[in-house]
């Protein structure tokens, strides 16, 4: 039975309108347009235990309001989800006891307190048992190699090592279903490698559910089996990274490094998209030509020093599924 | 229980580094007391009609004000103020733990720490500090008898309960508005004015005096004030601490009503 159910989820809110100007604001506290703006407008999707999704879209698509519902602090304005069985915003308390939450942008410790001290606090307020707190959190210190920094306040800690803290903490009480909102954000890269392994375990040996949230596409690719793209209020796209690229695109590019800087390349199947100095870029669709028949003919025709085949990054068809939403948005 | 109680002494711990700014209130307030005094000296010298408390109770009533100043909720929640306004109290709401419940445990300590800082060093230097001066006549006089320093501590006590009420409805009343003092300001004027603190409650005419005395601010001070000094009778005490925990429940419902309306409606911007 899957773990995280929503249907239909809808949420709408009321956004006051301003008038501009000196008067717009006098005649604003007299009386006030209200516009709707739908957040959400009726998504639905079920994960089993143990799934590591990732949610994607670009800002404002409703990333953070799904998140937010999902964890008891929004009420939607109509649909259902429950997550175990719960309604999160019903039973707000039971809920949250098991789940964890790191937003990227916030911290949760206490800004002032040693780090220990922030952790000793969380255990109390998730009433966890004594013995069950000291084991997780020396697994927790001993995974993000948190040692050096317990004793530091907060406020002193750099991005990444605060982020580090922040996940620990958001574990101290096992959690079973993890949000993690843009939990990269900022990060240098030793920093995002060390937070995706991390992540990666506690999917992996621990079974937690985990739902991620990022712009940064890398964080997808290493991480998540699954992909949920939302824009504008609604699920575009759900399923495999892979599938994702499919059906935005099926190209490939051949990249060819030659060996003479004057020689250009060309061929009746593919288009040169690219051509600097000795390096060539081809995009090409392989239902149309087989990579290996193009390497071939182009091998055959040109003197190479190197070659080799890539999909496009995943970050450009991103980019293409996001523009495609906007032109077809506008009217 | 456990989870409220690790939050006020984290909270307390945090509060009582403050010794800096506690020093430097204790001056401010010192000069305060000293300057209110003087300006009632010269009332009572000029007045012909026998005022309605004795100089030596009006005297105490001004010490214990300055010395007790940390608990008149008087402003909301620093701390919880900026948990509205950044949007934080997403966490808050994250945590298993009533969120009435957890700012209230919040607000014990946020009275309670700097109370204890101020009011030791305060009493000594009214008690003590200015007979040594020669400044007898301004000295606060020990409680007017036992039954009334037993009286004043429970009186305390159930201020104490009071004034965290009544900063939960200054806290609450920021969550509309995200974080910017609105109602909070009128309200702050309202606890000053009401509790005594700005002029006793017992020096308003007789046909203002009742209502005064009937609105819940005067637990906040003037009755544990009076209790201490004996201008209102140890027999008293039942009646008025019963008042106290009556206006304590009263607003502590209300505070929970309104924080179930404002969340109901709450917008938690920001990703």
């Amino acid at each position: 039975m899957a773990l995280i159910v929503v249907e239909n989820l809808v949420k709408t809110f009321k956004v006051a309108q301003r008038q501009p100007g000196l008067w717009g604001a006098v005649r604003g506290l007299v009386r006030r347009q209200h516009r709707s703006v739908r957040a959400l407008g009726g998504i639905s999707f079920a994960i089993e235990p143990g799934e590591l999704v990732g949610y994607i879209g670009p800002n404002g698509a409703g990333k953070s309001t799904t998140v937010k519902i999902l964890s008891g602090i929004l009420v939607p304005t109509s649909g259902s989800c429950t997550v175990g069985g719960r309604v999160p915003w019903k039973e707000r308390i039971a809920h949250v006891q098991r789940l964890g939450v790191v937003f990227g942008q916030r911290t949760q410790l206490w800004w002032d307190l040693p780090v220990i001290e922030s952790f000793d606090l969380l255990a109390a307020i998730y009433r966890v048992p004594r013995a069950d707190y000291l084991q997780i959190r020396d697994e927790m210190i001993d995974l993000l190699d948190l040692g050096p920094l317990l004793d530091t306040p907060v406020r002193q800690l750099s991005l990444g090592q605060r982020m580090r803290c922040d996940l620990a903490a958001a574990l101290l009480h096992r959690p079973e279903v993890l949000f993690l909102d843009e939990p990269t954000i900022g990060l240098d890269a030793v920093s995002k490698l060390a937070v995706r392994q991390f992540v990666k375990t506690l999917s992996r040996d621990r079974g937690v559910t985990v739902i991620l949230t990022t712009h940064d596409m890398d964080d997808i690719e290493a991480l998540c089996s699954r992909v949920m793209v939302i824009g504008q209020g609604r699920i575009l796209s759900d399923g495999s990274l892979e599938a994702l690229r499919r059906s935005v695109t099926s190209e490939r590019r051949l990249i060819v490094d030659l060996v003479n800087e004057g020689d250009g390349v060309s061929d009746p199947d593919a288009l040169v998209v690219e051509h600097t100095g000795r390096r060539v870029e081809l995009s090409f669709d392989p239902q149309l030509i087989s990579p290996a028949e193009l390497i071939a003919r182009v091998t055959a025709k040109h003197a190479i020093r190197d070659l080799f085949v890539e999909n496009p990054p995943i970050e450009k068809i991103i980019a293409q599924l996001y523009g495609r939403l906007e032109s077809s948005s506008q009217p | 229980m456990t989870a409220y109680w690790a939050i006020l002494s984290a909270r307390f711990r945090m509060l009582l580094q403050y010794r800096a700014a506690a020093l430097a209130g204790l001056f401010c307030q010192v000069i305060f007391g000293l300057i209110a005094i003087m300006v009632y000296e010269a009332f009572y010298a000029s007045t012909e009609r026998r005022p309605p408390m004795t100089f030596s109770q009006l005297v105490g009533y001004v010490w214990l004000g300055q010395a007790m100043l940390g608990m008149l909720p008087w402003r909301p929640d620093g701390e919880v103020q900026g948990i509205i306004r950044s949007g934080a109290v997403a966490y808050e709401l994250l945590r298993p733990m009533d969120l009435y419940s957890l700012w209230y445990s919040r607000a014990v300590a946020l009275r309670v720490a700097p109370t204890l800082l101020r009011a030791a060093p305060m009493f000594l230097l009214a008690m003590f500090g200015l007979p040594l001066l020669g400044l007898g006549e301004w000295a606060l006089t020990a409680p007017a008898s036992w039954a009334a320093a037993g009286a004043w501590i429970v009186a305390m006590a159930a201020a104490l309960l009071l004034s965290c009420a009544v900063t939960m409805l200054i806290n609450i009343s920021l969550i509309p508005s995200a974080g910017s003092d609105g109602v909070s300001i009128v309200l702050m004027a309202a606890v000053t004015f009401f509790s005594g603190m700005v002029i006793p409650l017992p020096l308003f005419p007789d046909w203002l005096r009742p209502l005064l005395e009937a609105t819940p601010f005067a637990g906040l001070m003037d009755t544990p004030f009076r209790l201490y000094t004996g201008h209102y009778p140890p027999s008293a005490t039942m009646e008025l601490i019963v008042r106290q925990l009556l206006w304590t429940l009263a607003l502590i419902l209300l505070g929970r009503w309104l924080l179930a309306c404002s969340m109901r409606k709450l917008v938690i911007q920001g990703g």
